[in-house]
């Protein structure tokens, strides 16, 4: 079928800015987003420059506001989206050119919330200990790929720049709810912070957004609780 | 782009943050060395995430194992040409490094009683071949996604210096001795030389040479393509190994940990046809065996409607273990391909997967360049763009895991030894001179044809030439294309001509090193008259022992790659005929 493809082109050194471009490309019903990229840079226009790697919604690299809504360039078909397709990049973020975003901020946020296991007990000569169930409270949160999705679709991270935003509580949360983890209290310290938790409003763009069908707002939620439980 | 490089300098470099870099990274900062970590990509996205299946290490918690049952099945699945040496050391090492990474905090899937859970593999067997083990640990199908965030989150931890975006162009040897590498910045494209006592190269396999594959489109021999242009041979490179479970069309990865389960493959007849090719272990043989399996009852009009893919079947095991043990390959199939694995078989065809061969190193991660294993001080290289060799002709499943992280974390070791006792090598001339003088005349250059096109036909034909069977007619027709390809390739011409994140000159240099490493590839299948793991000649279809009993390596000379060979590391088990 032929799809016309909108992407919003941006490179700063030759442009004031942004501005949309249009392409025809015949593709499979079946073909992804980023077959349509592919297929515009490598046969009509090499100057397009978007990221990806894995292709197949693992790596987290081609998140971008596809009409309308963040999604993985290649975890969505065009038969999803049918015959008009816009692309462009993540919202809420610095573009350094066309679809490529600058990350570096997201990654400091997730850097932020201590993303490690903090454990400093001798450890035992075999594996920890830990039951199924406990392995299940925190299995959702490992999912996540830091693709970005969540937070840049965020309306409070939006208007608040300096809000964690979502993907950070989430991974804080992968911590948090771990059994093996003992650095729970300096955790939660950071995310009752006034750019912390409390920014959340509830919206359900993350989860809405979300490739790896993370229940973020609930993660968020838990992660909420815990502070009050614990200040209580 | 700037006229002078910008010159940092640090006890150790690592170019590539998957496995393999991150583990040794954490190392050295865990021993207080400067080290840092070179990418292309952010750490993340690295390609050690999209491993599915699991690590196998003989922690006998489901049922009585031993890492000697780990050692025969590794030496065996590489068809003998596995060096002995390093496979004991990775049996036997697989249990620490197994149980370091749950101390580090990677959330392994528990048994009842809150123990590492274990499941079967392909290929790994208790007691020397009797039947199936449960040897795999396992984070449900998101074991490699789980191991690169941990070692991620530990490099945070302890302080690792990333160079996030960073392309790799040109590796400083001299004078016998590594003294840094060359890279480009890729927000900017301004050039950066890290002069560093230490050089790790960690930068993954080459997949893309191929038309259908499972590997990331960034797959593509960087690492292994540069130390080759400096004067390092590539061991093994004719052992390419093709995953029989690819999606049909696609060659997205359906890990083989579907098979582990339960999951059986069916030809368009329905037919369990690893039953004639494997008695014993079935489906679960290795993936040399199945893949040619597959081939064949698709040669033999028996694939799906006769068309080249079969089946490969879960909805026996129930949705309950579906979605709790094999959630994202059966989402791969809902997205990919419209089916519902509950209900539904899902097509698969072979997928180019993983290269055997690469940069030689010894059981310590150092790079040697000859058939005396002499060592060029201050390289190294582990995971797949590297040799050591425990892969032998066919690597068994979960064994990639293991090998970034055993021999990631003895390079990791041996660079802080290496470090601490050498002082930081001086530079040669000009270090960036001959990388800013290829990266110049790729810019400048007016007329020519786009990368991408080259990169196209190389893929077409290591495909139909070179991939699952190969003859000297098939081979010595793909020399002749990979000739005119490399012609071809020194005319090409980029068309974006910015500094920003020139993702066109970034494409143009990927393609260089696809077709180095195609070039050596196709040469040493060609020389190798015998058939062994994954290589397969229909023209020579015995293993020889007698006569090829060795490991190839191939250096870059004025008339393309010559070879020399050099004696597999036999201890404990001597040569069989390999049946499963």
């Amino acid at each position: 079928m032929q799809v016309n493809l909108r992407i919003q082109r941006f490179d700063p050194d030759l442009d004031t800015s942004p501005r949309w471009e249009t392409y025809r490309v015949d593709v499979d019903p079946m073909a992804r987003v980023l077959d349509l990229l592919h297929l515009v840079k490598w046969e009509q226009d090499a100057s397009l420059t978007f990221r990806r790697s894995c292709g197949h919604g693992i790596c987290g690299s081609d998140a971008m506001l596809i009409n309308g809504r963040n999604r993985l360039a290649c975890k969505i078909r065009v038969d999803q989206l049918g015959r008009k397709i816009s692309v462009a990049p993540l919202p809420g973020l610095p573009v350094i050119k066309d679809l490529v975003v600058d990350m570096d901020g997201f990654f400091a946020k997730y850097r932020s919330v201590r993303p490690f296991l903090v454990n400093d007990e001798p450890p035992p000569a075999r594996e920890r200990r830990q039951s199924q169930q406990q392995r299940a409270v925190f299995d959702d949160t490992t999912k996540c790929i830091l693709c970005g999705a969540c937070t840049s679709s965020c309306p409070s991270f939006w208007a608040r720049p300096g809000y964690v935003g979502p993907a950070a509580v989430v991974n804080a949360h992968r911590f948090i709810f771990d059994s093996r983890d003992e650095g729970t209290e300096e955790r939660l310290e950071i995310l009752a912070d006034r750019d912390g938790v409390w920014r959340c409003r509830t919206i359900f763009n993350c989860v809405d957004a979300c490739p790896r069908g993370i229940n973020i707002t609930r993660a968020i939620l838990e992660v909420s609780t815990a502070i009050v439980e614990r200040s209580a | 782009m700037a006229d002078e490089a910008i010159i940092h300098e640090f006890d150790a470099l690592i170019v590539g943050a998957g496995g393999a870099g991150l583990y040794a990274a954490l190392e050295l900062a865990r021993e207080g060395v400067p080290t840092a970590v070179l990418t292309k990509l952010y750490p993340t996205r690295s390609h050690t995430g999209a491993a599915q299946g699991g690590i196998c290490a003989a922690l006998g918690n489901q049922e009585e194992d031993h890492w000697e049952w780990h050692m025969f099945d590794t030496v065996k699945g590489g068809d003998y040409l596995v060096d002995q040496d390093a496979a004991e050391i990775l049996a036997r090492e697989a249990i620490e490094t197994v149980i370091e990474l749950e101390h580090l905090g990677l959330p392994f899937n528990r048994t009842e009683d809150g123990r590492i859970d274990q499941r079967r593999f392909g290929g790994h067997t208790r007691n020397f071949g009797e039947a199936p083990v449960r040897r795999a640990c396992y984070a449900a199908d998101r074991t490699g996604h789980m191991i690169l965030q941990t070692l991620y989150q530990q490099c945070i931890k302890h302080g690792v210096r990333f160079f996030d975006e960073y392309h790799v162009v040109d590796l400083l040897i001299e004078d016998g001795l590594s003294r840094g590498a060359v890279a480009v910045r890729l927000a900017d494209g301004s050039l950066h030389v890290l002069r560093s006592k230490a050089v790790l190269l960690a930068t993954g396999g080459f997949g893309r040479m191929f038309r259908i594959t499972s590997n990331a489109h960034t797959l593509t021999g960087d690492g292994v393509a540069l130390a080759y242009r400096r004067g390092v041979p590539l061991e093994d490179m004719e052992f390419y190994q093709f995953h029989p479970t690819g999606l049909a069309g696609l060659g997205v990865l359906l890990s083989e940990a579907a098979r582990g389960e339960g999951g059986i493959l069916l030809n368009g007849k329905g037919e369990r046809f690893m039953e004639r090719y494997a008695p014993t272990l079935l489906d679960l043989a290795p993936r040399d065996v199945v893949s040619r399996a597959i081939y064949e009852e698709i040669r033999a009009g028996r694939g799906v409607d006769g068309k080249d893919y079969v089946w490969l079947d879960v909805h026996h095991l129930g949705r309950a273990v579906i979605d709790e043990k094999l959630p994202d390959i059966t989402d791969f199939a809902r997205i990919y391909q419209g089916v519902e694995p509950y209900t539904q078989p899902v097509g698969i065809q072979p997928t180019a997967h993983y290269a055997m061969g690469g940069v030689p190193t010894d059981v310590l991660a150092r790079v040697v360049v000859d058939e005396r294993n002499t060592v060029l001080p201050g390289l190294y290289a582990a995971g797949e763009c590297a040799c050591v060799s425990v892969h032998g002709g066919n690597r068994l499943g979960t064994n990639s895991l293991l090998d970034i992280l055993v021999f990631g974390r003895r390079a990791g070791r041996d660079m802080t030894r290496f470090a601490r006792e050498s002082d930081l090598p001086d530079l040669p001339a000009d270090p960036s001179g001959p990388a800013r003088a290829e990266l110049e005349a790729l810019r400048s250059r007016r007329d020519g044809e786009p990368p991408a096109r080259i990169r196209r036909e190389l893929a077409d034909v290591m495909m139909d030439d070179v991939s699952v069977f190969r003859t000297e007619v098939t081979l010595r027709h793909a020399q002749g294309v990979v000739h005119q390809l490399r012609d071809r390739y020194a005319r090409v011409r980029v068309q974006d001509g910015g500094t920003r994140f020139n993702q066109d000159v970034l494409e143009a240099r990927e393609v260089g090193y696809l077709l180095d490493a195609a070039e050596v590839t196709v040469t040493a299948a060609l020389a190798r008259q015998e058939s062994r793991g994954a290589h397969f000649r229909e023209d020579f279809p015995e293993r020889d022992d007698t006569n090829w009993l060795k490991h190839s390596l191939a250096s870059q000379s004025e008339d393309g790659p010559t070879l020399t060979f050099k004696p597999v590391s036999i201890t404990r088990f001597t040569p069989k005929p390999r049946t499963y």
